[in-house]
Protein backbone atom coordinates (compact mmCIF):
# COMPACT_ATOMS: atom_id res chain seq x y z
CA UNK A 1 0.00 0.00 0.00
CA UNK A 2 2.77 2.42 0.99
CA UNK A 3 4.30 2.19 -2.43
CA UNK A 4 1.24 3.86 -3.96
CA UNK A 5 1.36 6.78 -1.54
CA UNK A 6 5.12 7.21 -1.87
CA UNK A 7 4.92 7.34 -5.66
CA UNK A 8 1.79 9.42 -5.90
CA UNK A 9 3.53 12.14 -8.00
CA UNK A 10 4.43 9.58 -10.69
CA UNK A 11 0.93 8.17 -10.67
CA UNK A 12 -0.55 11.65 -10.91
CA UNK A 13 1.80 12.55 -13.77
CA UNK A 14 0.82 9.37 -15.62
CA UNK A 15 -2.85 9.94 -14.89
CA UNK A 16 -2.72 13.46 -16.35
CA UNK A 17 -0.89 12.22 -19.43
CA UNK A 18 -3.47 9.46 -19.94
CA UNK A 19 -6.20 12.09 -19.66
CA UNK A 20 -4.35 14.35 -22.09
CA UNK A 21 -3.89 11.57 -24.67
CA UNK A 22 -7.52 10.51 -24.33
CA UNK A 23 -8.98 14.01 -24.57
CA UNK A 24 -6.88 15.13 -27.55
CA UNK A 25 -7.32 11.86 -29.47
CA UNK A 26 -11.00 11.79 -28.52
CA UNK A 27 -11.65 15.25 -29.94
CA UNK A 28 -9.73 14.52 -33.17
CA UNK A 29 -11.48 11.15 -33.53
CA UNK A 30 -14.94 12.65 -32.95
CA UNK A 31 -14.39 15.25 -35.66
CA UNK A 32 -12.70 12.93 -38.16
CA UNK A 33 -15.16 10.11 -37.44
CA UNK A 34 -18.16 12.37 -38.08
CA UNK A 35 -16.60 13.58 -41.33
CA UNK A 36 -16.03 9.94 -42.35
CA UNK A 37 -19.67 9.10 -41.55
CA UNK A 38 -20.83 12.11 -43.59
CA UNK A 39 -18.62 10.96 -46.48
CA UNK A 40 -20.14 7.50 -46.20
CA UNK A 41 -23.66 8.80 -46.93
CA UNK A 42 -22.66 11.51 -49.42
CA UNK A 43 -23.72 11.51 -53.07
CA UNK A 44 -20.08 11.44 -54.23
CA UNK A 45 -19.05 7.87 -54.95
CA UNK A 46 -15.30 8.37 -54.39
CA UNK A 47 -15.88 9.70 -50.86
CA UNK A 48 -18.23 6.82 -50.06
CA UNK A 49 -15.67 4.31 -51.27
CA UNK A 50 -12.83 5.92 -49.34
CA UNK A 51 -14.83 6.06 -46.11
CA UNK A 52 -15.96 2.45 -46.48
CA UNK A 53 -12.44 1.17 -47.15
CA UNK A 54 -10.94 3.19 -44.30
CA UNK A 55 -13.49 1.99 -41.73
CA UNK A 56 -13.30 -1.63 -42.85
CA UNK A 57 -9.50 -1.79 -42.77
CA UNK A 58 -8.89 0.21 -39.61
CA UNK A 59 -11.57 -1.60 -37.62
CA UNK A 60 -9.81 -4.87 -38.38
CA UNK A 61 -6.33 -3.64 -37.57
CA UNK A 62 -4.99 -4.53 -34.12
CA UNK A 63 -4.24 -1.38 -32.16
CA UNK A 64 -0.71 -2.56 -31.42
CA UNK A 65 -0.01 -2.64 -35.17
CA UNK A 66 -1.31 0.92 -35.52
CA UNK A 67 0.98 2.00 -32.67
CA UNK A 68 3.93 0.08 -34.05
CA UNK A 69 3.38 1.79 -37.38
CA UNK A 70 3.11 5.28 -35.88
CA UNK A 71 5.92 4.99 -33.35
CA UNK A 72 8.46 2.69 -35.01
CA UNK A 73 7.84 2.54 -38.75
CA UNK A 74 6.90 6.19 -39.45
CA UNK A 75 10.13 7.66 -37.99
CA UNK A 76 12.14 5.28 -40.19
CA UNK A 77 10.24 6.62 -43.18
CA UNK A 78 11.27 10.17 -42.44
CA UNK A 79 8.21 11.32 -40.50
CA UNK A 80 9.86 12.41 -37.28
CA UNK A 81 8.34 14.10 -34.27
CA UNK A 82 9.79 15.57 -31.12
CA UNK A 83 7.67 13.58 -28.71
CA UNK A 84 6.22 10.10 -28.84
CA UNK A 85 2.93 11.55 -27.60
CA UNK A 86 2.36 12.68 -31.19
CA UNK A 87 2.73 9.12 -32.45
CA UNK A 88 0.32 7.91 -29.76
CA UNK A 89 -2.24 10.56 -30.68
CA UNK A 90 -1.94 9.69 -34.39
CA UNK A 91 -2.46 5.98 -33.72
CA UNK A 92 -5.28 6.43 -31.20
CA UNK A 93 -7.26 8.98 -33.17
CA UNK A 94 -6.88 7.12 -36.48
CA UNK A 95 -8.05 3.91 -34.79
CA UNK A 96 -10.92 5.39 -32.80
CA UNK A 97 -12.31 7.50 -35.64
CA UNK A 98 -13.24 4.33 -37.56
CA UNK A 99 -15.41 3.17 -34.67
CA UNK A 100 -16.93 6.63 -34.25
CA UNK A 101 -17.74 6.72 -37.97
CA UNK A 102 -19.60 3.40 -37.67
CA UNK A 103 -21.54 4.58 -34.62
CA UNK A 104 -22.53 7.88 -36.23
CA UNK A 105 -23.56 6.09 -39.41
CA UNK A 106 -25.83 3.77 -37.44
CA UNK A 107 -27.28 6.90 -35.83
CA UNK A 108 -27.92 8.43 -39.26
CA UNK A 109 -29.73 5.25 -40.25
CA UNK A 110 -31.89 5.41 -37.12
CA UNK A 111 -33.31 8.83 -38.01
CA UNK A 112 -36.77 8.29 -39.54
CA UNK A 113 -36.91 8.62 -43.32
CA UNK A 114 -39.57 11.33 -43.05
CA UNK A 115 -37.08 13.76 -41.52
CA UNK A 116 -34.83 13.75 -44.57
CA UNK A 117 -37.80 13.72 -46.93
CA UNK A 118 -39.34 16.73 -45.22
CA UNK A 119 -36.03 18.57 -45.35
CA UNK A 120 -35.61 17.83 -49.04
CA UNK A 121 -39.18 18.79 -49.84
CA UNK A 122 -38.62 22.28 -48.50
CA UNK A 123 -35.67 22.56 -50.86
CA UNK A 124 -32.62 21.83 -48.73
CA UNK A 125 -29.39 20.68 -50.32
CA UNK A 126 -27.59 17.50 -49.16
CA UNK A 127 -25.17 19.50 -47.01
CA UNK A 128 -28.07 21.29 -45.31
CA UNK A 129 -30.10 18.10 -44.84
CA UNK A 130 -27.14 16.44 -43.20
CA UNK A 131 -25.82 19.25 -41.02
CA UNK A 132 -29.11 20.88 -39.97
CA UNK A 133 -31.56 17.98 -39.79
CA UNK A 134 -29.98 14.53 -39.72
CA UNK A 135 -26.70 14.85 -37.81
CA UNK A 136 -28.10 16.75 -34.80
CA UNK A 137 -30.66 13.97 -34.29
CA UNK A 138 -28.25 11.17 -35.17
CA UNK A 139 -25.55 12.35 -32.76
CA UNK A 140 -28.09 12.59 -29.99
CA UNK A 141 -29.18 8.98 -30.34
CA UNK A 142 -25.61 7.69 -30.45
CA UNK A 143 -24.30 9.50 -27.37
CA UNK A 144 -24.25 6.33 -25.21
CA UNK A 145 -22.32 4.25 -27.79
CA UNK A 146 -19.99 7.20 -28.34
CA UNK A 147 -19.24 7.36 -24.61
CA UNK A 148 -18.53 3.63 -24.68
CA UNK A 149 -16.10 4.18 -27.56
CA UNK A 150 -14.41 6.91 -25.53
CA UNK A 151 -14.13 4.54 -22.54
CA UNK A 152 -12.44 2.06 -24.86
CA UNK A 153 -10.17 4.90 -26.01
CA UNK A 154 -9.07 5.59 -22.42
CA UNK A 155 -8.25 1.91 -21.97
CA UNK A 156 -6.58 1.73 -25.37
CA UNK A 157 -4.31 4.63 -24.48
CA UNK A 158 -2.53 2.16 -22.19
CA UNK A 159 -0.88 0.68 -25.29
CA UNK A 160 1.03 3.98 -25.60
CA UNK A 161 2.87 2.99 -22.42
CA UNK A 162 4.63 0.28 -24.41
CA UNK A 163 5.68 2.78 -27.07
CA UNK A 164 7.83 5.17 -25.05
CA UNK A 165 5.04 7.36 -23.63
CA UNK A 166 5.07 7.67 -19.85
CA UNK A 167 1.33 7.65 -19.28
CA UNK A 168 -0.38 5.65 -16.55
CA UNK A 169 0.58 2.21 -17.88
CA UNK A 170 4.11 3.35 -18.76
CA UNK A 171 4.61 4.82 -15.29
CA UNK A 172 3.19 1.63 -13.79
CA UNK A 173 5.70 -0.45 -15.72
CA UNK A 174 8.58 1.70 -14.51
CA UNK A 175 7.38 1.61 -10.90
CA UNK A 176 6.93 -2.15 -11.17
CA UNK A 177 10.53 -2.49 -12.29
CA UNK A 178 11.75 -0.25 -9.48
CA UNK A 179 9.67 -1.94 -6.77
CA UNK A 180 9.98 -5.60 -7.67
CA UNK A 181 8.88 -6.78 -4.22
CA UNK A 182 5.51 -5.00 -4.16
CA UNK A 183 4.58 -5.33 -7.83
CA UNK A 184 1.02 -6.24 -6.96
CA UNK A 185 0.31 -3.00 -5.12
CA UNK A 186 1.97 -0.92 -7.84
CA UNK A 187 -0.36 -2.40 -10.45
CA UNK A 188 -3.41 -2.19 -8.19
CA UNK A 189 -2.64 1.54 -7.99
CA UNK A 190 -2.55 1.78 -11.79
CA UNK A 191 -5.86 -0.10 -12.02
CA UNK A 192 -7.39 2.29 -9.49
CA UNK A 193 -6.50 5.34 -11.59
CA UNK A 194 -7.94 3.75 -14.73
CA UNK A 195 -11.16 2.90 -12.94
CA UNK A 196 -11.24 6.52 -11.75
CA UNK A 197 -11.84 7.49 -15.38
CA UNK A 198 -13.72 4.53 -16.84
CA UNK A 199 -16.32 3.85 -14.13
CA UNK A 200 -17.67 7.44 -13.94
CA UNK A 201 -17.76 7.54 -17.76
CA UNK A 202 -19.68 4.24 -17.82
CA UNK A 203 -22.10 5.64 -15.26
CA UNK A 204 -22.50 8.77 -17.37
CA UNK A 205 -23.29 6.59 -20.40
CA UNK A 206 -26.08 4.78 -18.57
CA UNK A 207 -27.52 8.04 -17.18
CA UNK A 208 -27.44 9.67 -20.62
CA UNK A 209 -29.03 6.57 -22.11
CA UNK A 210 -32.00 6.97 -19.77
CA UNK A 211 -32.36 10.74 -19.86
CA UNK A 212 -31.05 12.50 -22.93
CA UNK A 213 -31.54 9.91 -25.65
CA UNK A 214 -34.82 10.25 -27.44
CA UNK A 215 -37.02 7.20 -27.53
CA UNK A 216 -38.20 6.24 -30.96
CA UNK B 1 -30.41 3.58 -48.17
CA UNK B 2 -28.65 6.90 -48.27
CA UNK B 3 -30.51 8.08 -51.34
CA UNK B 4 -33.17 9.38 -48.98
CA UNK B 5 -30.73 12.09 -47.95
CA UNK B 6 -30.48 13.70 -51.38
CA UNK B 7 -32.65 14.03 -54.45
CA UNK B 8 -32.24 11.64 -57.32
CA UNK B 9 -29.42 13.38 -59.19
CA UNK B 10 -30.38 15.11 -62.38
CA UNK B 11 -27.95 15.76 -65.23
CA UNK B 12 -26.36 18.74 -63.48
CA UNK B 13 -26.03 17.03 -60.10
CA UNK B 14 -24.63 13.93 -61.80
CA UNK B 15 -22.02 16.07 -63.50
CA UNK B 16 -21.11 17.75 -60.20
CA UNK B 17 -20.93 14.36 -58.49
CA UNK B 18 -18.76 12.97 -61.28
CA UNK B 19 -16.40 15.94 -61.06
CA UNK B 20 -16.35 15.53 -57.28
CA UNK B 21 -15.55 11.85 -57.64
CA UNK B 22 -12.75 12.58 -60.08
CA UNK B 23 -11.28 15.22 -57.78
CA UNK B 24 -11.63 12.85 -54.84
CA UNK B 25 -9.88 10.03 -56.68
CA UNK B 26 -7.12 12.42 -57.79
CA UNK B 27 -6.59 13.70 -54.22
CA UNK B 28 -6.57 10.22 -52.67
CA UNK B 29 -4.47 8.86 -55.52
CA UNK B 30 -2.11 11.82 -55.21
CA UNK B 31 -1.61 11.14 -51.51
CA UNK B 32 -0.91 7.48 -52.30
CA UNK B 33 1.57 8.40 -55.03
CA UNK B 34 3.25 10.83 -52.62
CA UNK B 35 3.52 8.09 -50.00
CA UNK B 36 4.87 5.59 -52.51
CA UNK B 37 7.45 8.00 -53.93
CA UNK B 38 8.58 8.90 -50.41
CA UNK B 39 8.98 5.22 -49.69
CA UNK B 40 10.78 4.68 -52.99
CA UNK B 41 13.23 7.47 -52.17
CA UNK B 42 14.01 5.63 -48.96
CA UNK B 43 14.82 2.63 -51.10
CA UNK B 44 11.93 0.61 -49.71
CA UNK B 45 11.20 -0.96 -53.05
CA UNK B 46 14.76 -2.10 -53.73
CA UNK B 47 14.61 -5.73 -54.65
CA UNK B 48 17.26 -6.63 -52.11
CA UNK B 49 15.08 -5.44 -49.25
CA UNK B 50 12.30 -7.74 -50.29
CA UNK B 51 14.76 -10.55 -50.98
CA UNK B 52 14.47 -11.49 -47.29
CA UNK B 53 11.27 -13.27 -48.20
CA UNK B 54 13.36 -15.77 -50.15
CA UNK B 55 14.84 -16.92 -46.85
CA UNK B 56 12.90 -19.89 -45.49
CA UNK B 57 13.75 -18.76 -41.94
CA UNK B 58 11.79 -15.56 -42.38
CA UNK B 59 8.69 -17.47 -43.38
CA UNK B 60 9.29 -19.94 -40.55
CA UNK B 61 9.35 -17.04 -38.07
CA UNK B 62 6.23 -15.49 -39.57
CA UNK B 63 4.47 -18.87 -39.44
CA UNK B 64 5.53 -19.31 -35.83
CA UNK B 65 4.16 -15.83 -35.09
CA UNK B 66 0.83 -16.63 -36.71
CA UNK B 67 0.72 -19.93 -34.86
CA UNK B 68 1.37 -18.19 -31.52
CA UNK B 69 -1.31 -15.57 -32.28
CA UNK B 70 -3.92 -18.17 -33.20
CA UNK B 71 -2.99 -20.43 -30.29
CA UNK B 72 -3.44 -17.64 -27.75
CA UNK B 73 -6.74 -16.60 -29.35
CA UNK B 74 -8.09 -20.16 -29.55
CA UNK B 75 -7.18 -21.12 -25.99
CA UNK B 76 -8.57 -17.85 -24.61
CA UNK B 77 -11.81 -18.15 -26.55
CA UNK B 78 -12.36 -21.74 -25.43
CA UNK B 79 -11.87 -20.83 -21.77
CA UNK B 80 -13.57 -17.42 -21.87
CA UNK B 81 -16.87 -18.57 -23.35
CA UNK B 82 -17.91 -21.10 -20.65
CA UNK B 83 -16.59 -18.72 -18.00
CA UNK B 84 -18.68 -15.94 -19.53
CA UNK B 85 -21.75 -18.20 -19.40
CA UNK B 86 -21.10 -18.92 -15.74
CA UNK B 87 -20.58 -15.22 -14.94
CA UNK B 88 -23.79 -14.41 -16.82
CA UNK B 89 -25.75 -16.96 -14.75
CA UNK B 90 -24.29 -15.47 -11.57
CA UNK B 91 -25.01 -11.94 -12.77
CA UNK B 92 -28.71 -12.68 -13.30
CA UNK B 93 -29.04 -14.96 -10.27
CA UNK B 94 -32.07 -14.46 -8.00
CA UNK B 95 -29.76 -14.45 -5.00
CA UNK B 96 -28.46 -10.95 -4.27
CA UNK B 97 -25.44 -12.41 -2.45
CA UNK B 98 -24.29 -13.86 -5.77
CA UNK B 99 -25.62 -11.18 -8.11
CA UNK B 100 -24.16 -8.06 -6.52
CA UNK B 101 -20.55 -9.23 -6.04
CA UNK B 102 -20.55 -10.61 -9.59
CA UNK B 103 -21.74 -7.26 -10.86
CA UNK B 104 -18.90 -5.47 -9.07
CA UNK B 105 -16.34 -7.92 -10.44
CA UNK B 106 -17.71 -7.49 -13.97
CA UNK B 107 -17.60 -3.68 -13.74
CA UNK B 108 -14.04 -3.93 -12.48
CA UNK B 109 -12.92 -6.26 -15.28
CA UNK B 110 -14.60 -4.18 -17.97
CA UNK B 111 -13.10 -0.92 -16.75
CA UNK B 112 -9.47 -2.02 -16.99
CA UNK B 113 -7.11 -2.15 -19.95
CA UNK B 114 -6.47 -5.73 -21.09
CA UNK B 115 -2.74 -5.09 -21.27
CA UNK B 116 -2.72 -4.11 -17.59
CA UNK B 117 -4.27 -7.47 -16.67
CA UNK B 118 -1.66 -9.25 -18.79
CA UNK B 119 1.16 -7.39 -17.07
CA UNK B 120 -0.40 -8.06 -13.67
CA UNK B 121 -0.55 -11.82 -14.25
CA UNK B 122 2.95 -11.81 -15.76
CA UNK B 123 4.61 -9.98 -12.87
CA UNK B 124 2.55 -10.97 -9.84
CA UNK B 125 2.26 -14.67 -10.61
CA UNK B 126 5.61 -14.83 -12.44
CA UNK B 127 4.10 -16.97 -15.20
CA UNK B 128 5.14 -17.48 -18.79
CA UNK B 129 4.07 -14.78 -21.20
CA UNK B 130 1.68 -17.22 -22.91
CA UNK B 131 -0.25 -17.77 -19.69
CA UNK B 132 -0.22 -14.02 -19.02
CA UNK B 133 -1.70 -13.28 -22.46
CA UNK B 134 -4.33 -16.00 -22.15
CA UNK B 135 -5.25 -14.96 -18.60
CA UNK B 136 -5.62 -11.30 -19.57
CA UNK B 137 -7.77 -12.15 -22.59
CA UNK B 138 -9.89 -14.64 -20.62
CA UNK B 139 -10.56 -12.24 -17.75
CA UNK B 140 -11.58 -9.38 -20.01
CA UNK B 141 -13.52 -11.31 -22.64
CA UNK B 142 -15.42 -13.53 -20.22
CA UNK B 143 -16.78 -10.33 -18.64
CA UNK B 144 -17.82 -9.06 -22.07
CA UNK B 145 -19.33 -12.43 -23.07
CA UNK B 146 -21.31 -12.41 -19.81
CA UNK B 147 -22.72 -8.95 -20.58
CA UNK B 148 -23.59 -9.89 -24.17
CA UNK B 149 -25.42 -13.07 -23.11
CA UNK B 150 -27.19 -11.15 -20.34
CA UNK B 151 -28.42 -8.64 -22.89
CA UNK B 152 -29.65 -11.61 -24.96
CA UNK B 153 -31.53 -13.09 -21.99
CA UNK B 154 -33.14 -9.74 -21.26
CA UNK B 155 -34.20 -9.33 -24.86
CA UNK B 156 -36.27 -12.53 -24.70
CA UNK B 157 -40.04 -12.22 -24.29
CA UNK B 158 -41.01 -12.46 -20.63
CA UNK B 159 -43.32 -15.39 -21.37
CA UNK B 160 -40.38 -17.71 -21.97
CA UNK B 161 -39.28 -17.67 -18.36
CA UNK B 162 -42.83 -17.58 -17.03
CA UNK B 163 -43.74 -20.64 -19.08
CA UNK B 164 -40.64 -22.44 -17.86
CA UNK B 165 -41.48 -21.73 -14.24
CA UNK B 166 -45.13 -22.59 -14.80
CA UNK B 167 -44.37 -26.13 -15.94
CA UNK B 168 -42.44 -26.66 -12.74
CA UNK B 169 -38.83 -26.04 -13.74
CA UNK B 170 -36.67 -24.46 -11.11
CA UNK B 171 -35.33 -20.99 -11.84
CA UNK B 172 -31.94 -22.46 -12.71
CA UNK B 173 -33.40 -25.13 -15.00
CA UNK B 174 -35.42 -22.50 -16.82
CA UNK B 175 -32.31 -20.38 -17.37
CA UNK B 176 -30.26 -23.32 -18.55
CA UNK B 177 -32.71 -25.15 -20.79
CA UNK B 178 -35.00 -22.38 -22.04
CA UNK B 179 -33.45 -18.95 -21.84
CA UNK B 180 -29.72 -19.42 -22.45
CA UNK B 181 -30.02 -21.46 -25.67
CA UNK B 182 -32.23 -18.78 -27.19
CA UNK B 183 -30.14 -15.93 -25.84
CA UNK B 184 -26.91 -17.36 -27.24
CA UNK B 185 -28.50 -17.92 -30.61
CA UNK B 186 -29.85 -14.37 -30.70
CA UNK B 187 -26.54 -12.83 -29.70
CA UNK B 188 -24.41 -14.95 -32.03
CA UNK B 189 -23.35 -12.00 -34.23
CA UNK B 190 -22.24 -9.97 -31.19
CA UNK B 191 -20.41 -12.98 -29.78
CA UNK B 192 -18.53 -13.56 -33.03
CA UNK B 193 -17.78 -9.83 -33.26
CA UNK B 194 -16.28 -10.08 -29.79
CA UNK B 195 -14.16 -13.00 -31.03
CA UNK B 196 -12.69 -10.64 -33.63
CA UNK B 197 -11.83 -8.25 -30.80
CA UNK B 198 -10.22 -11.11 -28.88
CA UNK B 199 -8.17 -12.05 -31.94
CA UNK B 200 -7.08 -8.44 -32.40
CA UNK B 201 -6.16 -8.15 -28.74
CA UNK B 202 -3.69 -11.03 -28.96
CA UNK B 203 -1.41 -8.43 -30.54
CA UNK B 204 -1.16 -6.87 -27.05
CA UNK B 205 0.98 -9.89 -26.28
CA UNK B 206 3.74 -7.91 -28.01
CA UNK B 207 3.88 -5.70 -24.93
CA UNK B 208 4.37 -8.58 -22.49
CA UNK B 209 7.00 -10.16 -24.79
CA UNK B 210 4.80 -12.99 -26.07
CA UNK B 211 6.18 -14.31 -29.36
CA UNK B 212 3.19 -13.44 -31.52
CA UNK B 213 3.31 -12.06 -35.06
CA UNK B 214 4.35 -8.49 -34.23
CA UNK B 215 7.04 -9.66 -31.84
CA UNK B 216 8.32 -11.96 -34.60
CA UNK B 217 8.55 -8.88 -36.86
CA UNK B 218 10.51 -7.03 -34.21
CA UNK B 219 12.86 -9.98 -33.73
CA UNK B 220 13.48 -10.23 -37.47
CA UNK B 221 14.09 -6.50 -37.80
CA UNK B 222 16.56 -6.62 -34.92
CA UNK B 223 18.27 -9.65 -36.38
CA UNK B 224 18.36 -8.76 -40.08
CA UNK B 225 18.87 -5.03 -39.67
CA UNK B 226 16.55 -2.02 -39.54
CA UNK B 227 16.36 -1.66 -43.31
CA UNK B 228 14.23 -4.80 -43.40
CA UNK B 229 11.76 -3.49 -40.83
CA UNK B 230 9.33 -2.05 -43.35
CA UNK B 231 8.97 -5.08 -45.68
CA UNK B 232 8.57 -7.50 -42.79
CA UNK B 233 6.17 -5.22 -40.94
CA UNK B 234 4.15 -4.66 -44.09
CA UNK B 235 3.71 -8.39 -44.72
CA UNK B 236 2.91 -9.17 -41.07
CA UNK B 237 0.36 -6.37 -40.82
CA UNK B 238 -1.27 -7.54 -44.04
CA UNK B 239 -1.55 -11.10 -42.67
CA UNK B 240 -2.95 -9.88 -39.36
CA UNK B 241 -5.55 -7.67 -41.05
CA UNK B 242 -6.48 -10.44 -43.49
CA UNK B 243 -7.19 -12.89 -40.65
CA UNK B 244 -9.27 -10.31 -38.76
CA UNK B 245 -11.18 -9.35 -41.90
CA UNK B 246 -11.99 -13.00 -42.55
CA UNK B 247 -13.43 -13.48 -39.06
CA UNK B 248 -15.48 -10.26 -39.24
CA UNK B 249 -16.89 -11.37 -42.60
CA UNK B 250 -17.95 -14.57 -40.81
CA UNK B 251 -19.74 -12.45 -38.20
CA UNK B 252 -21.59 -10.48 -40.88
CA UNK B 253 -22.52 -13.69 -42.69
CA UNK B 254 -23.85 -15.19 -39.45
CA UNK B 255 -25.93 -12.09 -38.81
CA UNK B 256 -27.48 -12.19 -42.31
CA UNK B 257 -28.12 -15.92 -42.09
CA UNK B 258 -29.48 -15.57 -38.57
CA UNK B 259 -31.92 -12.84 -39.48
CA UNK B 260 -33.30 -15.04 -42.24
CA UNK B 261 -33.52 -18.36 -40.42
CA UNK B 262 -33.51 -18.11 -36.64
CA UNK B 263 -36.93 -17.99 -35.08
CA UNK B 264 -37.45 -14.37 -34.18
CA UNK B 265 -34.19 -13.49 -35.88
CA UNK B 266 -31.07 -12.25 -34.19
CA UNK B 267 -31.49 -9.49 -31.68
CA UNK B 268 -30.35 -5.99 -32.47
CA UNK B 269 -30.54 -4.82 -28.88
CA UNK B 270 -27.81 -2.44 -27.86
CA UNK B 271 -25.70 -3.97 -25.15
CA UNK B 272 -25.41 -1.43 -22.38
CA UNK B 273 -21.86 -0.67 -21.47
CA UNK B 274 -20.23 -2.85 -24.10
CA UNK B 275 -17.76 -0.71 -25.97
CA UNK B 276 -18.14 -1.13 -29.67
CA UNK B 277 -14.47 -0.45 -30.01
CA UNK B 278 -11.89 -2.76 -28.61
Amino acid sequence: MDVIIENLPQYWDGFLRTLFLSVVSGIIALIFGTVLAAARVSPIAALRGFSMAYVEIVRNTPLTIAFFFAAVVLPRLGVTFQQFEVAAIIALSAYTSAFIAEAVRSGVNSVPVGQAEAARSIGMKFSQVLSLIILPQALRTVIPPLINILIALVKNSSVAGAFYVLELFGQGKQLANANGDVVMWVLVGVAFFYLLITIPLGYLASVVERKVAIAR
Amino acid sequence: MSSVLYDVPGPKARRVSLIGSIIGVIVIGGLLVLAVTTLAQQGIFDAKRWAVFQLPDVWALIAAGIGATLAAAAVSAVIAFPLGLLLCLMRISDNAWIRVPTRIVLEFLRGMPVVLMMLFVLLVFATSSFIAVVAGLVLYNSAIFAEIIRAGVQSLPKGQREAGLAIGLTSFQSRLTIELPQAIRRMLPSLVAQLVVLLKDTSLGYIVAYGELLRAVQVMADFLGPQYLFPVFFVAAAIYIAIDLAVSRLAIWLERRGSKRAAGGVAHVPVAGIPAAK
